[in-house]
């Protein structure tokens, strides 16, 4: 098992990996049933993510994106956790977490226009996940409510949400957990401790040494993850939405990780509150790097292979943006129309207001 | 027919719909077993079962935001707050999160949701419980607010709340919920959402109002029949949006208008009410119009709330200032 239960607070929450640094499996009874397709697959995916990020960031500075909140160093969290989903698994996100909607479904071109603030980059479009959350903690209540409601319909399936370790300080991460053991709803909490919210260091959030530990206040499971470790996270996960889907109620899960670059594209700057020394520590661990090693070793990946995803990836990218481009503008009527079923007198007066300001 | 209370008007209709559409879900803190701490789900537990009405853990976020993802899985959740009082406690679920579901989803998704809740002064109550906070909703574009008067409309407004694709916040005044009695038919019936009453015609003054200022108002109004003035008045009875058209239609025939209402004077629905008028009337009026409200303190301690709270004799005063302006 690669998850334990919860019986010695103490014991418990030491970090549970699979695969180290160097790309060594050191914890074979825990190693996932994965083919080497998947584990191919696993891999085409963090390199493509890695791509994305690198390209977003230069279109954010060329000024043709808008929000971005850069992944770099969190690929093993996010995209471990979303492989081990079903298609018709939920999924929650916090503001950092486009890419798990991206292998969820999500049109590429959406998640772009999603960063330009155009509407139609948050439409699900019949996928099962909602775009991603703003205010810190909002999603994790929703995410008990998702889970019952699964529960309620007989689904076997799961609700999955996603915040930092700042969003463990909110009082919603506690209720969110809360009201999801009290009603043994499937649903997965992931907390992506990249050590930092904003410039706030994990120390200073709380006085628990584990945001796992979190878990035991509820009563649900509880584990700490190597975030860095793609199989220790995809393991973790596929165990919580196992147990999650036989009835036995949610987990949380704290993945260990870090981001490269900055909380936002908006202006923050990390060398105001971290070392260079921290950032090359954690470099050491990247999830990339390490799962290469590991997949040369099984013969199972090579440099040509890797360069086929760059240039999918650039690709891909180019085709999205031009996607995006192609989108017609925004009016402000658009908005009017999706605030309720049917316009109310008020608006519907400023519906034509509006709707004769933009025809002009 | 039956004679029920307000509360018995607003069970009524729950039970309904719980029979009506299986996606209904009740569900609060104490509204199983208990019934509720006014009794407003009485016997709904016992009836439908705990899958359908059930209890929370103590949280209001937890509740505002569960219901957002039970919305979202096709259920069609009627959540109570247990005191209006407690809803800074869930405004980001309800304000930030339940009001922007359609929007923030592109149109993709919409929140069924019947957000419940006690609240009006009268009845010496703690602090944060009897507040009339309906002005801080109505300014959340993507909600609904509803405020019945009497127990007929109570039923018909809470079976159109609970069958809106939108999120509806449905206050129920404290004051009025054993009040009185009034014939409500047992069958299901609707009061559309958005359409105010005309509860006594008259041709001298309009008084706008709703909630509990209502029976206030229309006590007014028969006091200033007999000193010969001829109040009309209207209870919006959803305060966002509101009837403009019936509001209107009144001040163009009264030329002079009083808005009534239990909460404090500043921003407010009585503000925005005067405000429509003036823009949309101005050249009917006779004299300007005029609000009447509580004053701008914090909700009274309750040692005081009978005074602090308007009344009737207030209403008069005002009606009588616009009639002889």
């Amino acid at each position: 098992m690669g998850t334990k239960t919860l019986e010695n607070i103490e014991g418990q929450f030491e970090m549970f990996q699979i695969l180290n640094e160097n790309g060594e499996i050191i914890n074979e009874e825990a190693m996932p049933e994965l083919t080497d397709e998947q584990l191919q697959e696993l891999m085409r995916r963090m390199v493509y993510t890695r791509i994305l990020d690198q390209r977003s960031i230069s279109l954010n500075r060329q000024g043709r994106l808008g929000f971005y909140a850069p992944t770099a160093g969190q690929e093993a969290s996010q995209l471990g956790s979303q492989f081990a989903l079903d298609k018709e698994d939920w999924i929650l996100p916090g503001y950092r977490d486009v890419p798990q909607l991206i292998w969820h479904g999500l049109p590429l071109y959406k998640a772009f226009l999603f960063s330009r603030g155009h509407f139609v980059g948050n439409q699900a479009d019949g996928l099962n996940m909602l775009s991603p959350q703003i205010i810190i903690g909002a999603q994790i209540t929703q995410t008990a409510g998702v889970a019952l409601g699964l529960k309620k319909k007989g689904k076997k399936n799961v609700a999955i949400t996603y915040t930092g370790d700042g969003g463990a300080s909110q009082g919603d991460f506690y209720e969110g957990m809360n009201f999801a053991g009290a009603y043994a709803a499937p649903a997965i909490f992931v907390v992506q401790n990249n050590r930092f919210a904003i410039s706030v260091p994990v120390e200073k959030q709380s006085a628990a040494k584990t945001i796992a530990q979190k878990a035991v206040g509820v009563g649900i499971h509880g584990v700490q993850v190597d975030g860095m470790d793609v199989l220790a996270v995809y393991k973790a996960v596929t165990d919580a939405r196992e147990r999650a889907i036989n009835g036995e109620g949610p987990t949380l899960i704290e993945t260990m990780t870090y981001r490269y670059g900055p909380h936002t594209m908006a202006g923050d700057d990390p060398t105001r509150y971290r070392s260079e020394d921290l950032d090359s520590e954690w470099e050491k661990k990247d999830p990339i790097v390490r799962f290469r090693k590991y997949l040369e070793s099984k013969d199972l990946w090579s440099e040509d292979k890797e360069n086929e995803v760059v240039e999918k990836a650039k690709e891909e990218i180019k085709a999205a943006i031009k996607e995006a481009d192609k989108t017609p503008k925004q009016k402000v009527t658009d908005l009017m129309s999706i605030m309720y079923e049917e316009l109310p007198q008020n608006l519907r007066e400023q519906y034509e207001e509006y709707s004769a300001k933009e025809s002009k | 027919m039956a004679q029920m209370t307000m509360i018995q008007a607003i069970t009524d209709a729950m039970r309904i719909e719980l029979k009506n559409d299986e996606n209904v879900l009740v569900f609060g803190e104490d509204v199983g077993q208990n019934g509720g701490v006014f009794r407003a789900t009485e016997g709904l537990q016992k009836e439908f079962g705990e899958d359908r009405v059930f209890d929370t853990p103590l949280a209001e976020s937890g509740i505002g935001g569960m219901s957002i993802g039970l919305a979202l899985t096709g259920f069609r959740p009627v959540p109570e707050i247990q005191f209006f009082g407690f809803v800074y406690e869930v405004m980001d679920a309800i304000s930030g999160q339940m009001a922007r579901l359609r929007y923030r989803s592109g149109g993709s998704f919409n929140a069924p949701i019947t957000v419940r809740s006690p609240f009006g002064g009268g009845v010496k109550t703690p602090e944060l419980h009897a507040d009339s906070l309906e002005g801080l909703m109505a300014q959340q574009p993507g909600l609904k607010v509803v405020i019945p008067s009497n127990p007929y409309d109570a039923k018909g407004l809470l079976i159109s709340a609970i069958r809106d694709n939108d999120p509806v916040i449905f206050l129920e005044h404290m004051k009025l919920y054993r009040s009185f009695r009034q014939e409500v038919p047992e069958e299901e019936y609707t009061i559309e959402i958005g359409k105010a009453d005309v509860k006594r015609e008259g041709s001298d003054v309009t008084i706008v109002t709703y909630g509990a200022m209502v029976q206030a108002s229309l006590k007014a109004a028969e006091e200033l029949e007999k000193e010969g003035i001829n109040a009309e008045v209207i209870d919006l009875r959803t305060v966002s949006p509101l009837d403009i058209d019936t509001i209107i239609a009144s001040v163009e025939k009264t030329n002079r208008a009083i808005v009534v209402q239990e909460a404090q004077k500043q921003a407010g629905i009585a503000a925005s009410v005067v405000a429509e008028i003036n823009d949309r009337a101005i050249l009917s009026l006779e004299a300007p119009v005029l609000r009447v409200t509580a004053p701008d303190t914090v909700f009274a301690f309750s040692a005081a709330e009978d005074v602090w709270l308007p009344d009737h004799t207030d209403i008069i005063e005002k009606a009588k200032t616009v009639v002889n302006f």
